[in-house]
C-alpha cells in the first residue's frame, strides 16, 4: 500500500534484447528505482500491438513494484506507428507461437539476470496476449504466475489452426506448470461464457492451480480505458485482482 | 478475441496516406477489433503497398451494415459506369 511518505522512482525506456531465433527485438522495460530486490513480470502486448496502452500498463506495474518488460512482439515486421505494424501482422495472420513463446522466454531470462531481481517472474497479457500468457504458462518453465485477461483463442475449432498457430492452446491444460490467474467479462463474444467454462473444467480435470473471476456487466476488453467497452467497477477490481495475485505468487 | 478473418485481393489503384499518394498492391479485408471505431468487431479495410513499408496504408473502420452498403454502391457505380458506352476505362501500367 502506498503512503505519501514513500520515496517513489521509476526509469522506463526502450531496450534491445535477443529474442527468439537470436533475433534483436526492441522491449519496453520499466522499473522502479532502488536496489530491490524486486519481482519481475513480462506484459505482453494484444493485437492492436505494441501500443500506448501497453507502455502504461508496463509503468504501472513498476509503479506497483515490479520489474516490468514489455517485448514488442511484431519487432520483425518493420517499424511503423503501432497501428500500421499491428495491421501489416495482422494481414499476415499473426505471429506464430512458436516466435511468441521465443520472445517471452527471452525477455524473462533477461529482467531474471539483473541484479536487483528476486528470482521470480510472472506473465500478464490481454486478448491475443491473454492467450499467449497461457501458453506460456503451458509451454515454458520459467514463469511462476500467470495472468491470463480474457484469452482469445484458448480454445480454437479446427478450422481457426494455421500453420503459425497449429495447436489449439487448451490442449496443453496438462502442462500448465505455474499458478493461473484467469480475468473473463460474462458479455464477451470471445471467449464466449461457454469457452471459459469449458476452459475452467479443464483447469479442474487436470488438478491445476488457478482462480477465475468473472465480471457479469464486462465485456472483452473491459480494462482499456481508452475504449468504449471499459468498465470501471469490473477494471478496478480486476486491477487489485492481478496485484493481490502476484503479490501472493512472485513478491 | 482477435478473430484473424482477414480476406486480401490484389489490387491496382493508387490510395493518399499520411505521406501522400501512393501506388496501391493489395486490400486487406478484416473482420477483427477496430483500431479506432467505437465497437468490438468491423469491417477494416486496409488498401497497402507492403514493399512501400507498413506505413504505406489507407484505413477505414465500418460497421458491418456500412461495409455491405459500400460494397452495393460499389457494384452499383461500376454497373452504371460500364453500361455507359462513352465511357472506357484503360489502365495504363
Amino acid at each position: 500500500m502506498y503512503t505519501t511518505d514513500q520515496f517513489e522512482g521509476m526509469i522506463a525506456n526502450t531496450t534491445t534484447i535477443k529474442g527468439y531465433n537470436g533475433d534483436e527485438i526492441n522491449a519496453y522495460f520499466a522499473r522502479p528505482e532502488g536496489p530491490g530486490p524486486f519481482p519481475a513480470i513480462v506484459v505482453i502486448h494484444h493485437l492492436p500491438g505494441w501500443d500506448e496502452l501497453y507502455r502504461e500498463f508496463t509503468r504501472k506495474f513498476a509503479h506497483h513494484g515490479y520489474l516490468a518488460i514489455s517485448p514488442d512482439l511484431y519487432s520483425r515486421e518493420g517499424k511503423g506507428t503501432p497501428e500500421d505494424v499491428a495491421a501489416a501482422v495482422r494481414a499476415e495472420g499473426g505471429v506464430s507461437d512458436d516466435q511468441c513463446m521465443g520472445d517471452l522466454q527471452a525477455s524473462a531470462e533477461f529482467i531474471l539476470s539483473l541484479p536487483n531481481s528476486n528470482g521470480k517472474v510472472g506473465t500478464f497479457g490481454t486478448c491475443s496476449g491473454g492467450r499467449h500468457a497461457f501458453l506460456a504458462g503451458c509451454k515454458l518453465d520459467i514463469f511462476d504466475a500467470i495472468v491470463e485477461c480474457w484469452g482469445g483463442n484458448v480454445i480454437m475449432n479446427s478450422s481457426q489452426l494455421t500453420e503459425k498457430q497449429p495447436k489449439s492452446p487448451n490442449e496443453f491444460t496438462s502442462q500448465l506448470n505455474a499458478p493461473l490467474l484467469g480475468l473473463f467479462g460474462d458479455l464477451d463474444q470471445s471467449p464466449t461464457p461457454d469457452q471459459v467454462n469449458q476452459h475452467e473444467s479443464e483447469l479442474k480435470s487436470a488438478n491445476k492451480n488457478y482462480e477465475f473471476h468473472r465480471y457479469p456487466e464486462a465485456g472483452h476488453g473491459f480494462m482499456y480505458y481508452d475504449r468504449p467497452i471499459y468498465h470501471q467497477s469490473s477494471s478496478v477490481d480486476a486491477w487489485q485482482k492481478v496485484f493481490t495475485f502476484l503479490e501472493k505468487n512472485i513478491s | 478475441m482477435c478473430t484473424m478473418i482477414c480476406e486480401q485481393a490484389n489490387m491496382t489503384g493508387s490510395g493518399k496516406g499520411t505521406e501522400g499518394w501512393f501506388p496501391l498492391e493489395q486490400a486487406n479485408v478484416f473482420y477483427d477489433h477496430p483500431f479506432h471505431a467505437p465497437w468490438e468487431y468491423g469491417v477494416n479495410i486496409d488498401f497497402v503497398n507492403k514493399s512501400m513499408g507498413v506505413g504505406s496504408r489507407v484505413s477505414v473502420e465500418l460497421s458491418p451494415e456500412s461495409a455491405k452498403l459500400l460494397a452495393e454502391t460499389i457494384i452499383k457505380a461500376l454497373e452504371k459506369g460500364e453500361k455507359d458506352p462513352q465511357i472506357k476505362i484503360s489502365v495504363l501500367d
